[in-house]
């Protein structure tokens, strides 16, 4: 297992200079999944429109350090398919020699939305690539509109917290359990506040033959009203509540990979967003508590799949 | 040595995608294209070609995976109709400005709704403005023909675009045709070797494609599509030179009939041509000087050849299987735009065959009596007209 300071020898993927704002959850996560790409391997990145995708691109500037390929919002998952059928063809036809591995990355939109039939399609076909979702919970690089990864009661430009509407109506789909229905041999939830959990887990997809998807959770200060200071202790928060289980299924068995040595009440990581403040109103101690109640059953699901209960 | 053989419209274009063994096809299934890909993966689980194919869940997959593969250096190809190209349409724009030399079977099929499974040309003329070369095919030999030059058409470095070869679907898919073929060695000399400059697998220069590019830059690169479809215009006569050389098959820009005497003319697209054509025989028996013009590049639209095959004429009427609503056909409204300078000449626009309502040698005849009529009279009444429909208030039923 590499140490932080191998890590840190190794020649960065995605370079700085990139617009994305600061303290922004998504470039730490590509920085780290993109670490744990051997030495002596090549990497295709395609990437989904979004924060990402516009803050590192834009022409004629490059912030990638890999290949790269941009072409649509709800195409990742397809377009490395393409990539990944011509580097087949082209080794197996002797034009290519070199080793190279293939990394999607897309936005909560791009893949639990608009990309998930793309996403879809790409691993029942069982293309060797990783997809990686940065879950930013909500459309951020148009403005923070609702996703289907918007956690409950949280506020949206089109999920708003209103006189009688208390923000988003409707749970998180879960891209985890989905990913896993395809068969695959590697999914994992992980977070950029656990570095290590991260690279370990971003090792394994790599390594797997065949599709992974690593579904990670990477704060958006902008569209959560977080302090940006705060940002890897608010991650942590949402870990050590519970609100964002990390654990990995290996050809589908379940695996926690972190246990909170206390499990912390909802409130302390709501209390810290923005998203969430209407929830402290007095009278909305029933949306806490409702919050509460979602993330106890989701998490009891879980201990019982990893074996744990 | 060419060879005769039988073949449908599909067949011949699965057959040429078999002899140009390509790196990777990407597709999905749509009648009346269908075929194209199934046959295509038998050539693969045979063995017959060392292409990957992608059998990807939806036609926007397909594009996107035909992105990119063709983005990481390998030759690529699909193809595709009606609903399959309008899922595609906003893919097929970011493949061209991407200038990557995807080539694609059209098998052109009604656009729903209402939902239609048979030929008229509403798909690929909704695609004209993506960027896309667009190559017409009045038969299989010549959607056959088509395909293997549009390989090297795309791949040209002056051009560097995709390109659509459309052929009628059904009446050219799914008829049976004896044509000439190219045995696998010609084909492959023909082609060449597929090797881009920048490409993805690139490892020892990394590139990044399709990045975010805003009022710096775009305006420039979308001016490039512009001087490569120009380009296009002499590398597609180039390579049908070469292509005659070879086959002994004459292809340019479209195809004249009859024309270079001719008082009256239809410009026409695809299998209607060949029914045209009939009727300019029997005109012509007649001492009628009627005249025929198909085009075969639509996009890049060669207009300065157009207007000289047509100077001469005195009216014209231009056949669109493709209607804008609220407006004219767009073949028509290539056609008039071009022959703007052009006083004299009186050019009308009839809108037919929608969603493969059949036009015979009756329907076609009809056009050229009306354009009879409009040299004997000097003048048009109706610049727009529709035939073969059943008109509101039932004053022409046409025997359907
Ligand atoms: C087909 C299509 N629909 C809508 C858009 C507009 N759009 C661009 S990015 C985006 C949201 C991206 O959200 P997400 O995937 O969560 O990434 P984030 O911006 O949050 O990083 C939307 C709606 C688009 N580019 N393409
Ligand atoms: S808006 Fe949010 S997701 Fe987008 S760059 Fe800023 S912090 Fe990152
Ligand atoms: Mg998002």
């Amino acid at each position: 297992m590499a140490t932080l300071r191998d890590i840190a020898k190794k020649p960065e993927l995605l370079s700085g200079g990139h617009r994305l704002c600061a303290g922004c959850g998504a470039p730490v996560t590509v920085r780290r999944v993109l670490s744990a790409v051997p030495e002596d391997t090549h990497v295709v990145v395609a990437n989904a429109t979004g924060c990402l995708e516009v803050s590192t691109t834009v022409y004629p500037y490059s912030a990638w350090r890999t290949s790269y390929i941009h072409s649509a919002f709800e195409n990742a998952g397809a377009t490395i398919s393409g990539v990944e059928a011509a580097y087949k063809v082209l080794k197996r036809r002797g034009k290519i020699n070199e080793k190279f591995k293939f990394i999607a990355f897309g936005g909560d939109g791009g893949t639990y939305d608009i990309g998930l039939q793309s996403l879809s399609g790409a691993l029942e076909r069982g293309h060797d690539f990783v997809y990686v979702c940065y879950d930013n919970g909500a459309y951020m690089n148009t403005g923070i509109q609702r996703s289907s990864a918007t956690p409950l009661y949280a506020d949206t430009t089109t999920s708003p917290a209103g006189d009688v509407i208390p923000g988003k109506s409707q749970l998180r789909k879960e891209l985890a359990d989905i990913a896993v229905a395809h068969n695959i041999p590697y999914v994992a939830q992980s977070t950029p506040a656990h570095w290590k959990d991260l690279y370990e887990k971003a090792e394994k997809a790599i390594n797997v033959d065949g599709p992974a998807v690593l579904n990670v959770l990477a704060i958006c200060p902008r569209g959560w009203r977080t302090e940006t200071a705060e940002d890897m202790e608010i991650t942590r928060l949402a870990v050590d509540t519970c609100v964002w289980p990390m654990f990995e299924v290996v050809e589908g068995k379940w695996k926690l990979t972190y246990k909170p040595r206390k499990k912390l009440p909802v409130e302390e990581y709501l209390k810290k967003q923005g998203r969430f403040k209407h929830m402290f109103q007095p009278g909305n101690e029933h949306l806490i508590e409702e919050f509460q109640k979602q993330v106890d059953k989701r998490w009891e699901e879980i201990l019982a799949r990893c074996g744990e209960i | 040595m060419a060879k005769r053989v039988s073949l449908s419209g599909n067949e011949a274009a699965a057959f040429a995608m078999k002899q140009i063994d390509p790196d990777v096809v990407a597709a999905y299934p749509i009648t009346p294209s269908t075929e194209i890909p199934q046959y295509f993966s038998q050539f693969v689980a045979n063995g017959e070609v060392n292409s990957e194919f992608v059998a990807v869940e939806s036609e926007h997959s397909a594009m996107s995976a035909c992105i990119g593969a063709s983005a990481a250096g390998a030759r690529t190809m699909t193809a595709t109709s009606s609903q399959g190209l309008a899922l595609m349409w906003e893919m097929l724009y970011i493949a061209a400005s991407m200038r990557l030399p995807i080539v694609m079977t059209v098998a052109n099929r009604a656009l729903s709704g209402p939902i239609n499974i048979h030929n008229d040309h509403s798909d690929s003329m909704g695609a004209r403005d993506s960027g896309w070369i667009q190559l017409y095919s009045e038969s299989a030999q010549e959607a056959y023909d088509n395909i293997i030059q549009a390989i090297r058409i795309a791949e040209d470095p002056r051009v560097s675009l995709p390109v659509m070869v459309c052929m009628d679907g059904f009446i050219t898919s799914h008829a049976l045709e004896t044509l000439e073929v190219l045995e696998d060695e010609e084909v492959k000399k023909f082609i060449g070797e597929y090797n881009p400059d920048d490409f993805l697998l690139n490892a020892d220069h990394p590139i990044a494609m399709g990045p975010l590019d805003l009022q710096s830059y775009y305006f420039e690169h979308k001016r490039q599509e512009q001087d490569a479809m120009d380009n296009a215009k002499q590398v597609i006569l180039e390579i049908a030179e070469e292509y005659e050389k070879l086959t002994g098959r004459k292809y340019s820009h479209f195809e004249k009939y009859a024309l270079d005497d001719a008082d009256i003319a239809v410009v026409v697209l695809n299998s209607t041509a060949g029914t045209a054509k009939v009727v300019v025989d029997d005109l012509r028996s007649q001492g009628i000087k009627a005249g025929l013009l198909k085009p075969r590049t639509f996009r890049p639209i060669p207009g300065k050849e157009i207007f000289d095959a047509l100077k001469n004429v005195k009216a014209v009427a231009v056949m669109d299987k493709a209607d804008s609503f609220g407006a004219y056909g767009p073949l028509f409204t290539d056609i008039r735009n071009i022959m703007f300078d052009n006083k004299d000449i009186k050019i009308v626009n009839y809108i037919y065959g929608l969603g493969g309502r059949d036009v015979g040698t009756k329907d076609i005849e009809m056009v050229y009596n009306d354009l009879m009529d409009i040299v004997k009279t000097g003048k048009v009444y109706e610049v727009k007209k529709y035939l073969g429909v059943r008109e509101k208030g039932g004053e022409e039923v046409w025997q359907l």
